[in-house]
């Protein structure tokens, strides 16, 4: 008797298992469009998928019906292209939400051999140019200043970041470097932190000299005074902090964006591909997504189509190149 | 109350809802804080009724809780729990009131070489969760150091203990471990009992708390409380470490104790530290604009898209929102007071619920529970294989609370020394140099003889 209640109690629990396992498969099933947030709710991929692809495409009438927001986080990422690549080739109503980081992945290899080819992209409608900053009281007035100390004394020159080694803030001031012609990027001194905030700490303490970073992690700590930035990323100077120079001003022609974007799956007809980067163009043109953007602290960064695959394959090289060089590439 | 459905996804889903509706941004901060604040005790009940819980922190509360609930003391627990958390919960917003800019400097001040510091004091702690053989917790702190370590290594990019699979590159979700070792192999366990070992658990004797009992475990939660907060101020630390310390400081002062075999100063010390330091983790979220713990993180990206910049100055630019923030918590912890104590008793039945109703239920919420964190199945197999290795853990009395420990402190202890070698250049001069090192260093030196000298002491007056 006991036993056979042990068993009835084993293939309960079973059962419930088995249920619950498939009410997932089943809260999976799309309805009619769907865009993919490859992490969990309240990143930039969900704020993606959330505010210009289900609420503006909605508004504005781009698609039928509501747009569903799946949260698929896992690997960086690559979960969600994984899944797209193998599963959902040929799905016409569906979008990812992309960024600089899914193409810094791409470049590193890191989402298990799969490439850039085995999805179509679509296009950017925003980003968050790059920036570096040091303490108001530091010893560094131009970016030139900060590149001469990465060259000459790397190992004294600590420079933090919200990214992991190899990721995209610390990828930035190697690009930097890069372009100054220092050829030991592996000297640099880069130390990373859990995100942009704590490693602000470490600039406002004084205890690291410069950090790297994206402009709207920086634009409150410059109106307060605490900070210096030395160079924004970016083609042009920015509104929100108009006296900070762009890197190129200072000779430097480095553009650093996290760009924010869609890609959908490669087997979908030329048709549909072209209705996506329609749909994309009209959303980035919008006066409704310029409030909701600048709201959230993007800047304007328009790529669209051809050009955006383009854009995408020529990062996806350079950080390639950059990481190869320092043994970051996956094999 | 379900474990992995945390605040973090409660706050994220809602806030496109409140951004539509316009509602004023002090109104949309307290609903957070609520959120925030609520979930906390739900997740008590939990590890103290069933041993599942659903937080890092809560695992501590499982230690004493649940040997109180097998005892018949549940009810005893969950009304200390409630109390508990009310004197922590209370008492830290008024130091949040009125000493948020100086603290916000401590914050400032603690770089990657005294949070060193402070986790070595946190593993210290270590020998209080060892429950007879510390060789048994050291192994059961390693394996949680081996779990900390899978993923991508952040200050080399390299990828470590993952094999090459994909959904191990981001590392193992906290959660999942805790419902994993903890819950997955309590029912285990559980299935592996006879029927008639269900009166093991004693029947609910007595359910009220007395005055004593409270009186007796003020001292307990006040300590705790001060000693939560200030963790909490670290953006680096948290809760799970606050309530980690609280535990093991009260389990080295008090003489006599029970800690461990249902102590309700237990219970009292980590549920205190804990509340307290969710209110001190507001701290540096508020005036440095940096937040201490992922749903603070939510919480700041809303603030600033509703034009309310963190800052030194928010209490003079923004005192609506600071000071409804404050008021806020205060009745939050009112009413979740009011509300669950004469709840306890209901709360309490569940352990009167027959088990084949029981069981499956705790097993379809820690599934549900691990796949809400990433929506991914890998969680699922993950929590059945950590449950696995628990379960036989636990049959050869490897004390599981140094591996929670272990997983915890495994990747900010490394972290941190790190980034302190590396600004140092390989010094290890840096761990002595700060004033905030060199206390740290005290008080674990304190920490770890004060016990030796307390027994030599009494035994000297005894003789």
């Amino acid at each position: 008797m006991r036993k056979s209640m042990q068993s009835i109690l084993g293939i309960l629990t079973g059962t419930a298992i088995a249920a619950t396992t498939m009410l997932g498969v089943a809260m999976a099933k799309p309805g009619n469009t769907e865009c993919i947030a490859p992490a969990g709710a309240g990143g930039g991929w969900d704020f993606t998928c959330r505010v210009p692809a289900a609420q503006v495409m909605g508004d504005m009438g781009l698609i039928d019906g509501t747009m569903a927001v799946t949260n698929m986080s896992g690997a960086g990422g690559g979960k969600a292209y994984a899944h797209v690549v193998t599963k959902r080739g040929d799905d016409e109503n569906l979008i990812v939400a992309a960024s600089m980081a899914t193409a810094a992945r791409l470049g590193q290899n890191v989402y298990s051999g799969f490439k850039a080819s085995d999805v179509r992209w679509v296009g950017a409608l925003g980003a968050d140019y790059g920036a570096i900053a040091v303490h108001k009281d530091s010893e560094f007035n131009t970016l030139g200043d900060l590149v001469t100390a990465m060259r000459n004394n790397p190992r004294r020159t600590a420079i933090v970041g919200g990214s992991s080694a190899g990721g995209w803030d610390h990828l930035k001031v190697l690009i930097v470097a890069d372009k100054a012609g220092i050829s030991d990027l592996k000297a640099i001194n880069y130390i990373s932190f859990d995100n942009g905030g704590t490693a602000m700490l470490e600039i406002l303490s004084k205890r690291a000299d410069a950090f790297t970073g994206d402009i709207s992690e920086l634009v409150e700590y410059e109106k307060q005074g605490n900070i210096r930035i030395l160079a924004i990323l970016a083609p042009d100077r920015i509104p929100a902090v108009p006296s900070a120079k762009t890197a190129k001003e200072q000779g430097y022609d480095v553009i650093g964006a996290n760009w924010r974007g869609f890609y959908v799956p490669k087997n979908i007809s030329d048709a549909r591909y072209n209705e996506w980067v329609d749909i994309v163009t009209k959303v980035a043109n919008s006066s409704q997504w310029a409030d909701l953007s600048a709201k959230n602290g993007l800047a304007p960064f328009a790529s669209f189509g051809k050009n955006f695959e383009d854009f995408v394959g020529g990062q996806i090289g350079k950080v390639a190149q950059i990481s190869t060089d320092l043994g970051f590439m996956q094999q | 109350m379900l474990p992995g459905i945390g605040p973090v996804n409660a706050i994220a889903v809602l806030f496109p809802i409140v951004y539509t509706l316009e509602v004023p941004a002090a109104t949309v901060m307290i609903l957070f804080a609520g959120i925030y604040y609520g979930s906390q005790y739900g997740n008590s009940i939990s590890s103290i009724l069933l041993n599942v819980p659903g937080t890092s922190a809560a695992a501590v509360t499982a230690i004493d809780g649940y040997a109180m609930a097998k005892q018949g003391l549940g009810g005893k627990a969950l009304a200390m729990s409630a109390i508990a958390s009310f004197i922590g919960g209370t008492l830290s917003i008024f130091f949040l009131a009125f000493f948020a800019p100086i603290l916000a400097e401590l914050a400032i001040n603690f770089g990657p070489a005294e949070y060193t510091v402070l986790m070595l004091f946190a593993f210290i702690a270590l020998s209080s969760f060892s429950q007879g053989s510390l060789l048994k917790a050291i192994i059961s702190a390693f394996l949680g150091l081996a779990i900390a370590a899978i993923g991508i290594d952040s200050t080399t990019g390299v990828s470590r203990l993952t094999f090459g699979m994909m959904e191990l590159y981001d590392g193992i979700d906290f959660i999942v471990v805790v419902i994993g070792f903890f819950a997955v192999s309590e029912i285990l366990i559980m299935l592996g009992q006879k029927d008639s070992d269900q009166s093991k658990m004693q029947p609910l004797t007595s359910l009220w708390i007395t005055f004593k009992e409270i009186t007796g475990s003020l001292a307990t939660s006040l300590r705790s409380c001060v000693s939560g907060f200030l963790i909490g101020v670290l953006p680096g630390a948290g809760g799970t470490i606050a309530s980690f310390i609280a535990y093991a400081t009260e389990k080295k002062i008090l003489r006599p104790n029970q800690f461990g075999n249902g102590d309700i100063r237990g219970v009292a010390a980590p549920e205190s530290a804990n509340n307290s330091a969710s209110v001190g983790s507001f701290i540096p979220l508020l005036i440095l604009g940096v937040p201490g713990s992922e749903t603070t993180a939510v919480m700041l990206g809303g603030l600033i898209s509703f034009g309310i910049k963190p800052g030194p100055l928010l209490l003079e630019t923004s005192p609506d929102v600071f000071w409804g923030l404050a008021a806020s918590m205060f009745i939050g912890n009112l009413f979740l007071i009011i509300l669950n104590l004469p709840l306890v008793g209901l709360f309490a039945k569940i352990l009167q619920t027959p088990r084949w109703i029981l069981m499956p239920l705790i097993t379809m919420l820690c599934v549900v529970g691990a796949y809400t964190i990433n929506g991914s199945e890998f969680d699922v197999l993950l929590i059945l294989i950590f449950g696995l290795i628990g379960y036989f853990l636990r049959r050869a009395d490897f004390p599981l609370a140094p591996l929670i420990l272990g997983v915890v402190l495994g990747d900010l202890i490394e972290t941190n020394f790190r980034r302190a070698m590396i600004y140092s250049g390989g010094d290890v001069i840096i761990f002595f140099e700060s004033n905030i090192c060199i206390t740290l260093w005290i008080l674990a030196a304190v920490s770890l003889f004060a016990p030796t000298l307390i027994s030599s002491i009494q035994k000297k007056v005894h003789s």
